[in-house]
């Protein structure tokens, strides 16, 4: 492979007037001025600087472009909370079935049952697999559940006359929670974590009081850790009215063997895009169904995917709008389908028993890869944040090594872009001085694993000899380390043409 | 049952012997006995690769799609051809496998995509700040109306009855946790009427071309929104563009829209992807991933993602949004699209469309029975009233293979029986006179007053 490692123009740079690739098709209705059929007030005066480019110069500057990205079909993706699990082949052949891709949103739903039925089944396994019964797939990324899971505690509260003021979140939380409540406007209030990385109760108990709406929390928790206070932890929460939120960004750890809703959680949002394999796409696309109980039941966004049943006794799926408590919606027609699709697929191959064995692999593959570490000597210089069993990821924390070998987090990270790895997730969570939080997923092997530990023990070994050259690092990347803060300073947003 | 885990039964041993425990089970002794399952889930045993395309397909099957019918359904999403090129494109492992760009060094690809998408949406828009994505259109309304209610600290939003009832509802969804009154402006004729604007206001909302197909007069409206000093936000039709004066020139402080025209399938309502482009006044409110321009240490041109002191990750429960996961791959199928029409090609289709909806309107009101819902311009869908009961027009039509458009009765219960078609470049004026036939004897079989004269 040529590794595309010159500058690639860009596509407006490679643009020639008089280029195209696309004809359109023919006229064949009456012709007319445009300034005919609009008026000439409301007509654009210059065109739009489109690039002028031919189909062969199109597909050789993606191709091109593609090849200056890292992915995870190509080598190992240890993000921590992102779940860079692999994406099966399959489910983007189903997703592109016409009865799928070309399926119209506002189609009745009569003519439509396949992908009603698609979603209801989603629906069920979902609440299965969090132990809460009512699911809505509508939410399209797991911050869109967590608003919609926090939109519904007002809900909740409001329909009991009660105006509350404040949401409570761990200092281990993903930006997102806090971020979202004060988009639900609430007011955030942070708890803060004990020793061994749990929750601190008695900080719980002197926040939690009559004016908390909710407890958003992730468990296991995003140092990758169990946090058995749960039990308390939900009691607290709910004396006080509250309810108690579920952020599934870990959801990965406890399939099969923990749920959610058995620990007393009311609202559960799911990342589809990590658990459910949906690929990432580089950003998106993503989905963030959300799993409640009976309580919040009523409120959920509209519409909801039902069975409902003929006179004859047969069923049929359809979009149920009559919910008078609901919500609302929280974006256009019924969520990402393409996204459910895919995520059906994968519960439908894995089944329960496959489920279980995800989870089971995905903390075996996470506890073994910490054990290797700490064989190759890693964990003298990144010891582990919590000398405890992790789950599915685990936090190592680069202090020791900044001090004794002069090399930041970062420039470990960096430096492991030169052996064809992704690194993992970097100064988060943000309790952790220097963290490093290493998520490796089911699907990597052990000799994967191996590689890895070999490598970090490498990179250390080179730094205790030139802390420079892991300092200067990447320099086998397209680019190399690049200028971020005078890209904020003087932000250069798009091409002027 | 497939499997997409690779350690071996000896692999297993080796590692639990390395972790020091003697099963899988010591892994959650975190877990407390009484919360863990004991039981399995109770869902049915996984299949084979084979088994799950059968059933998926199957499935499939059930639907009935725009390429079962001669369809006529738009409201929002539209049956455009996607040419071949954006499929073998965003295919690609290097575009469809990574996250978000994290580590920009192994991501140049995905980062300068963002960065070529901004340049072509804030071309489109006439704006000069383009984010990378978001969800999709009717919430991206709603990001919009957040922006407004920061930047001027107002307490109502006045939204026109013909933005799309998905993009209302939203708002009024999202509004409601900001503690925001959502004011609905009416249609008069099929045109928005604005009521008198104060100081109160925080931002106009409306749709161009709306909801019924009428292109709005845009300069009049956001001209009225900002003599009472509130933002002008506009949900645009993203092919529209082509032809109609962009929103950045008439006033317009943010322009919103649903991108899944531009490339990206039906998909039965989403993935998609929703453009958002603003004026440099509001580039730090703005949400979402943003690509920018730098160099790296050795001088090289290369694009990180900037701006992010307005994001969740960074200022947590301070930002600006609560965006982390958007549409990457979908905007990457937009600015693809885009490139494939290129200057000239984008125009073209666009006029395409405006010409054969034009033909549309002409033939459908010669029906007796079709009456037009609005006169004022069209792009490319129209509202129809019939003189017969919607719903029975459309079974007759489906009888004939053609899905004639969306009854608009749920949404607007005052054009009882009416329905909203759009035409696509997919739909020819062979296509058109199908349609045109097809409701000529539907509605002349379902008058109420030809069944009277039956009986």
């Amino acid at each position: 492979m040529i590794a595309y490692t010159e500058d690639q123009p860009t596509i407006y740079e490679r643009s020639k007037p008089g280029r195209r690739a696309f004809v359109a098709p023919a006229l064949d209705v009456p012709d007319h001025e445009v300034s005919e059929l609009v008026p000439a007030a409301l007509l654009r005066e210059h065109e739009a600087k489109l690039p002028e480019i031919s189909e062969p110069e199109l597909v050789r500057h993606y191709n091109r472009l593609s090849r200056r990205n890292f992915d995870l079909d190509s080598g190992f993706y240890p993000l921590g909370s992102c779940t860079m699990k692999h994406n099966p082949k399959l489910h983007e052949r189903v997703a592109a079935l016409p009865g799928n891709a070309a399926l119209h949103p506002l189609q009745d739903p009569r003519r439509a049952q396949g992908a009603l039925e698609l979603m209801w089944r989603l629906q069920h396994a979902l609440g299965e697999i969090a132990g809460l019964p009512h699911v809505s797939l509508q939410p399209s990324a797991g911050s869109h559940g967590e608003l919609a899971g926090v939109l519904l505690t007002r809900a909740f509260h409001e329909d009991h006359g009660q105006q509350r003021t404040k949401v409570l979140t761990p200092d281990t939380a993903h930006g997102t929670n806090p971020a979202t409540v004060t988009m639900a406007g609430y007011e955030v209030v942070k708890v803060g974590s004990d020793a061994d990385g749990n929750v601190d109760l008695d900080d719980l108990r002197a926040k939690a009081d009559e004016e908390v709406a909710c407890l958003m929390l992730t468990n296991p928790s995003t140092l990758g850790l169990f946090d058995h206070g749960i039990d308390e932890i939900a009691r607290i929460v709910h004396d006080v009215g509250a309810t108690l939120y579920y952020d599934g960004a870990n959801l990965n750890a406890i399939m099969g063997i923990s749920r959610p809703g058995d620990m007393g959680f009311d609202i559960v949002h799911f990342n589809l895009h990590k658990t459910f394999t949906q690929p990432h796409g580089g950003g998106g696309p993503g989905a963030g169904p959300i799993a409640v109980s009976d309580r919040i039941e009523p409120y959920l966004p509209r519409p909801q995917v039902v069975r409902r049943e003929e006179t004859d006794g047969s069923c049929f799926y359809d979009l149920d709008y009559d919910r008078p408590k609901s919500i609302g919606r929280l974006r256009g027609f019924q969520g990402n389908y393409g996204v459910f699709v895919r995520s059906y697929a994968y519960i439908r191959s894995l089944g329960a028993e496959g489920l279980r064995e995800v989870s089971e692999t995905a903390v075996l593959n996470a506890n073994y890869l910490m054990a290797r570490l700490r064989r190759e000597g890693v964990l003298q210089y990144l010891p582990a944040a919590y000398e405890r069993l992790c789950m599915h990821e685990f936090v190592l924390c680069g202090t020791p090594m900044k001090r004794e070998l002069k090399i930041r987090t970062l420039d470990l990270a960096k430096r492991l872009l030169d052996f064809g790895v992704h690194p993992p997730t970097v100064y988060f969570p943000l309790i952790v001085d220097e963290a490093m939080l290493v998520e490796p997923t089911e699907t990597e092997t052990k000799e994967t694993l191996d590689r890895f530990a070999e490598t970090l023990a490498a990179i250390l070994r080179e730094a205790q000899e030139d802390p420079e050259v892991a300092r200067g690092a990447p320099y086998t990347t397209p680019v190399r380390r690049l200028d971020e803060a005078g890209a904020a300073r003087k932000p250069v947003l798009r091409q002027p043409l | 049952m497939s499997t997409y885990t690779s350690v071996t039964p000896e692999d297993r041993r080796q590692m639990l012997a390395e972790i020091g425990v003697t099963s899988i089970e010591d892994l959650f002794a975190e877990i407390p006995a009484a919360l863990r399952l004991d039981r399995p889930l109770a869902l049915d045993a996984g299949l084979s690769e084979v088994e799950v395309f059968q059933e998926l397909r199957a499935l499939a099957a059930r639907n009935v799609s725009t390429e079962d019918e001669l369809s006529f359904l738009g409201a929002g999403m539209y049956d455009h051809y996607i040419p071949a090129l954006v499929d073998s494109i965003i295919e690609r492992s290097e575009f469809l496998t990574p996250y978000t760009p994290y580590q920009p060094e192994i991501s140049q690809g995905g980062l300068q995509v963002m960065f070529e998408y901004q340049t072509a949406i804030s071309e489109l828009t006439g704006l000069p700040v383009s984010n990378a994505s978001v969800y999709e259109g009717p919430s991206a309304v709603a990001a919009a109306g957040y922006i407004a209610k920061h930047t001027n600290s107002r307490t109502r939003f006045v939204v026109s009855r013909g933005v799309h009832p998905h993009a209302r509802e939203t708002l009024r969804t999202m509004s409601h946790g900001w503690g925001m009154e959502v004011v609905e402006a009416p249609l008069h004729d099929g045109a928005t009427e604005l009521p008198e604007l104060d100081d109160t206001v925080s931002a106009v909302i409306i749709q161009q071309p709306n909801f019924l197909g009428a292109i709005e007069d845009v300069p009049a409206l956001t001209a009225a929104a900002h003599d009472a000093g509130a933002l002008a936000i506009c949900s645009c039709d993203a092919h529209s563009l082509a032809i109609l004066k962009p929103p950045g020139e008439c006033g317009v402080d943010i322009a919103v829209g649903e991108g899944q025209p531009l490339g990206n399938r039906l998909d039965f309502g989403g993935p998609s992807f929703g453009f958002f482009a603003t004026t440099e006044a509001l580039i730090r409110r703005i949400p979402g991933r943003i690509a920018g321009e730098t160099r790296d240490l050795d001088g090289r041109r290369g694009f990180v993602l900037t701006l992010q002191t307005r994001e969740q990750h960074i200022r947590r429960e301070k930002a600006t949004s609560n965006i982390c996961t958007a549409q990457a791959l979908n905007a990457l199928a937009g600015v693809i699209y885009l490139s494939w029409l290129g200057r000239r090609g984008f125009v073209e289709l666009a006029e395409l469309m405006l010409k054969r909806t034009a033909y549309a309107r002409e033939r459908l009101r010669a029906v007796d029975g079709v009456e037009l819902v609005h006169e004022h311009p069209v792009f490319r869908e129209l509202a129809v009233s019939l003189a017969a009961p919607v719903d029975r027009v459309v079974e007759r039509c489906r009888r004939l293979g053609i899905n004639p458009g969306l009854p608009l009765g749920r949404d607007y219960p005052e054009h009882e029986d009416a329905l909203l078609v759009a035409i696509t470049e997919r739909r020819t004026r062979e296509d058109i006179d199908r349609l045109a036939e097809a409701l000529g004897g539907a509605v002349a079989a379902e008058r109420p007053a030809l069944q009277e004269t039956h009986a």
